[in-house]
């Protein structure tokens, strides 16, 4: 059986490999596929906090939260403070209450991108093939790659886990696989510095006896809805053909069931296309009435206008996301009837949703988001209805020009003006 | 409360009334209707706390008054299912009791709710009354109903903005709706009584109601009005509605004056090209895209995946002189238009991807806009 150590990289064909490396390492990976095998997800562990504590050796074995305040979330908990049973995106107080003794670390979002950068920049030495979901997670396809590296793809990706940990500092886990969802699944599956392999001939019988929720996509409500028509498990998910799949689940039931049998033939694709863009902020006590709420958003509403101007979009619909004192998130959604890059255009179109969900309940975050995104070049230009939108937009431009010459206070509209 | 009346002529009373009634409600009462019966006349109610529509129902012989709510959906049913000619007896005791509906040798009994919680939307002053002949008041709906907005954004666009003004120094009542890609702009000569009155917006909903209603007679129908509300009164039945509270964008702006490019096509070859090029096309929207040169009309569109399709328009049918231009619209909202055109449409043009005057040639008081989109 093929094998591979990742520490001194030797690797063979022979079967049975050795238990041990001739390195003595241990770490050595055996799989009837392990050189076949092409598409990768690699993903940093505990990224932010393994960050923070290659800056500061001396939290290595202390447990290391990073977070925003008493009334944040965790962004990114060590391994340490994770055996307490602390998690990524579990608000502060909670987590404190857990781990009592945890290093808080505030977010230094400007250096966790330059770590990341140097992440992906190794990446794509790999492969142009470099698909980033998130700032510290990517997909890789190093399909075709062997020739040019001389040697397969597990082997360079082993290689490539080595030089992260010496280059940038951090470790990371990689899932190699077929495709891009059991190269997820197989991610999860060793962590942190994990190498897992799932290849094609055990994907379906390892998937069968997982719960559906294992699934990228299968959230609450879907596992939920699965749950009542008897399915909990991917195998009984996996049996259905296609026709019946559509029968029971709607259009997306097909993938579904193809999904749950391991197989995806969605394409490693360079470059992610940016389906939403938002801001949203937490307040410092709870709010419950309309004018209170209204400030933030308004807030919001400017800051998510500049982000879509900075990016080329302008916005089609708008969400509105509030999350209640008791942590229970609402979305609200509305289609715009033409694209708008405008604060006040996006700030009318979020105030009605809010204004039904603001019946007395405390929240504690507000945000809006803008989605589906529009070219930026479709914003604005007025319709039958509303001759006077090419003006506003002249009018927010002016004040943003003013603003980058004259800095951030030199003009404002009036409804952002704080007593 | 104890009535007698005809299947048939209950039986229209309740389709009027009980079309305003929603079908999916969470406040019960508003899926009742309100039966009121005084000396010598009985009267239907039915709401949606928007509209309210009352119908005073002819020819019933009451032998003893009385109010109760029943609910209007299964009434109508039961009413709609009783043989023709049959007559019905409702009989009431007052207070909670049931409903007992005879009629032959069928009988039920229907659970009403208090009469005191039926929402009443008829109170409250009109200032402004006027009339207008049936046929003209559906002319103002069909010229305008296709244009009103579902957006909800913009929930001022939802209605037809109705108001009195001036259309070169002839006092008009026109009708204007939009959704902001079309614009229909229709008028009349202002009907006596009018001319005070605020510009108001009618609700999608009261305008389809209304549009039913006068469907069935030629009379005059009487609307009255205020700043919130509007009645209308055709026949045998009052429609009263609330208006949309909000501001009606300035419209007048956005109607070019001086579009020179003049065409003038004939109304069905012009529609039936459309609706032939448009076949082709697998986008939602379905753009058609028009070539214009001296008295000759392309009409073409394309689809990525089917192919494309055109057809030509000459001088039996086109009439063109000025310079030559292309410009893109939406099938639809062309067939919209020539749906209302009689035989002569004529376009005025600006440029291909300015806002489009469109006229019936035979109908000038009508008006339409189309914004061009890109092919």
């Amino acid at each position: 059986m093929p094998w591979l150590c990742r520490d001194c990289l030797r690797m063979g064909e022979e079967s049975p490999g050795p238990a041990a490396c001739a390195c003595l390492s241990r770490r050595v990976l055996r799989h009837a596929e392990l050189f076949a095998l092409t598409v990768a997800h690699v993903d940093c562990d505990a990224f932010f906090a393994s960050v923070e504590k290659r800056d500061r050796p001396e939290l290595l074995t202390r447990p290391v939260v990073v977070g925003g305040g008493r009334r944040g979330v965790v962004a990114a908990a060590c391994y340490v403070a994770r055996t307490r049973g602390v998690r990524s995106a579990m608000p502060m107080f909670k987590a404190l209450r857990l781990c009592p003794d945890a290093v808080v670390i505030r977010p230094d979002m400007a250096k966790y991108a330059a770590a990341a950068r140097q992440v992906r920049g190794l990446m794509e030495r790999l492969t142009p093939l470099v698909q980033p979901l998130s700032i510290d997670e990517a997909l890789l396809d190093l399909g075709g790659t062997a020739a040019l590296h001389r040697a397969p793809p597990a082997a360079v990706l082993a290689r490539f886990a080595q030089e992260v940990e010496r280059e940038v500092g951090v470790t990371v886990s990689i899932g190699l696989a077929p495709n891009r969802l059991l190269a997820k699944i197989a991610a999860e599956r060793d962590k942190p510095r994990g190498f897992a392999v799932i290849g094609r001939a055990e994907a379906a019988s390892l998937l069968a006896g997982e719960p559906v929720t294992l699934l990228p996509g299968v959230g609450p409500a879907l596992a939920r809805k699965l749950e009542a028509a008897g399915f909990t498990r991917l195998g009984q998910l996996a049996a259905l053909d296609a026709r019946e799949a559509a029968r029971r689940f709607g259009e997306d039931g097909p993938v579904l069931a193809a999904r749950a049998r391991g197989e995806d033939d969605r394409p490693v694709t360079p470059a992610r296309e940016t389906r939403s863009i938002s801001a949203e902020t937490t307040f410092e006590a709870d709010l419950s009435d309309m004018a209170a709420l209204e400030a933030p958003l308004w807030r919001m509403c400017e800051k998510l206008s500049r982000r879509l101007a900075e990016k080329g979009f302008a916005a089609a619909g708008v969400v509105l996301k509030l999350k209640t004192a008791g942590f229970a998130l609402r979305t609200r959604h509305v289609r715009l009837p033409s694209p708008t890059l405008l604060p006040e255009t996006l700030f009318e179109a979020a105030r009605p949703l809010l204004a039904k969900e603001a019946d007395g309940t405390r929240f504690r975050l507000i945000g809006i988001g803008a989605q589906p995104l529009a070219p930026a070049a479709e914003a604005d230009r007025g319709d039958l209805a509303d001759s006077e939108a090419p003006r506003r937009a002249a009018r927010w431009r002016a004040m943003e020009a003013l603003r980058a010459r004259f800095g951030e206070g030199v003009v404002m509209r009036g409804r952002g003006l704080r007593e | 409360m104890r009535i007698t009346v005809e299947r048939a002529i209950l039986f229209r009373a309740l389709a009027h009334v009980q079309s305003v009634v929603e079908r999916r409600n969470t406040i019960p009462i508003l899926a009742n209707v309100l039966i009121a019966a005084q000396e010598g006349a009985l009267h239907l109610t039915a709401t949606d706390m928007e509209i309210a529509m009352v119908e005073e129902v002819p020819g019933v012989r009451v032998d003893r008054p009385g109010r109760c709510t029943a609910p209007a959906a299964t009434l109508y049913e039961i009413v709609r299912k009783l043989p023709e000619g049959a007559t019905i007896q409702f009989d009431q005791a007052g207070g909670d009791a049931p409903l007992a509906l005879r009629a032959g040798r069928f009988q039920t009994s229907l659970a009403v709710l208090p009469v005191e919680d039926f929402p009443s939307m008829t109170e409250g002053k009109l200032p402004h009354r006027f009339s207008l002949p049936a046929a003209q008041l559906r002319d103002l709906v069909d010229r305008t109903r296709f244009a009103i907005s579902t957006e909800e954004t913009r929930y001022y666009l939802n209605g037809i903005y109705l108001h009195a003004t001036e259309s070169e120094g002839t006092p008009v009542l026109r009708a204007v709706a939009t959704d902001g890609h079309r614009l229909a702009r229709v008028e009349q000569p202002l009907p006596e009584g009018a001319a005070g009155m605020p510009g108001v917006i009618i609700p999608r909903k009261t305008v389809n109601e209304l549009r039913k209603l006068a469907e069935e007679t030629q009379d005059e129908v009487t609307i009255r009005l205020s700043d919130t509300k509007i009645r209308f009164e055709v026949g045998t039945v009052q429609l009263t509605s609330k208006l949309i509270d909000g501001t009606f964008p300035e419209y007048e702006r956005v109607i070019p004056r001086g579009n020179d490019k003049v065409l003038r096509v004939s109304k069905k070859a012009f529609a039936d090209a459309v609706g032939r090029v448009a076949a082709i096309s697998s986008e939602r929207s379905r753009p058609v895209k028009l070539s214009l040169d001296r008295n000759h009309l392309l009409l073409s569109a394309a689809s990525p995946d089917q192919g494309q399709a055109q057809e030509e328009l000459d001088q039996e049918v086109v009439q063109y002189e000025a310079s030559p231009i292309e410009i893109g619209f939406q099938a639809r909202y062309l067939n919209d238009i020539t749906d209302l055109v009689e035989e002569q449409v004529e376009f005025r043009f600006a440029d291909g991807s300015a806002p489009t005057v469109v006229t019936d040639v035979a109908k000038p008081e009508a008006l339409y806009v189309l914004m061009p989109m890109r092919v």
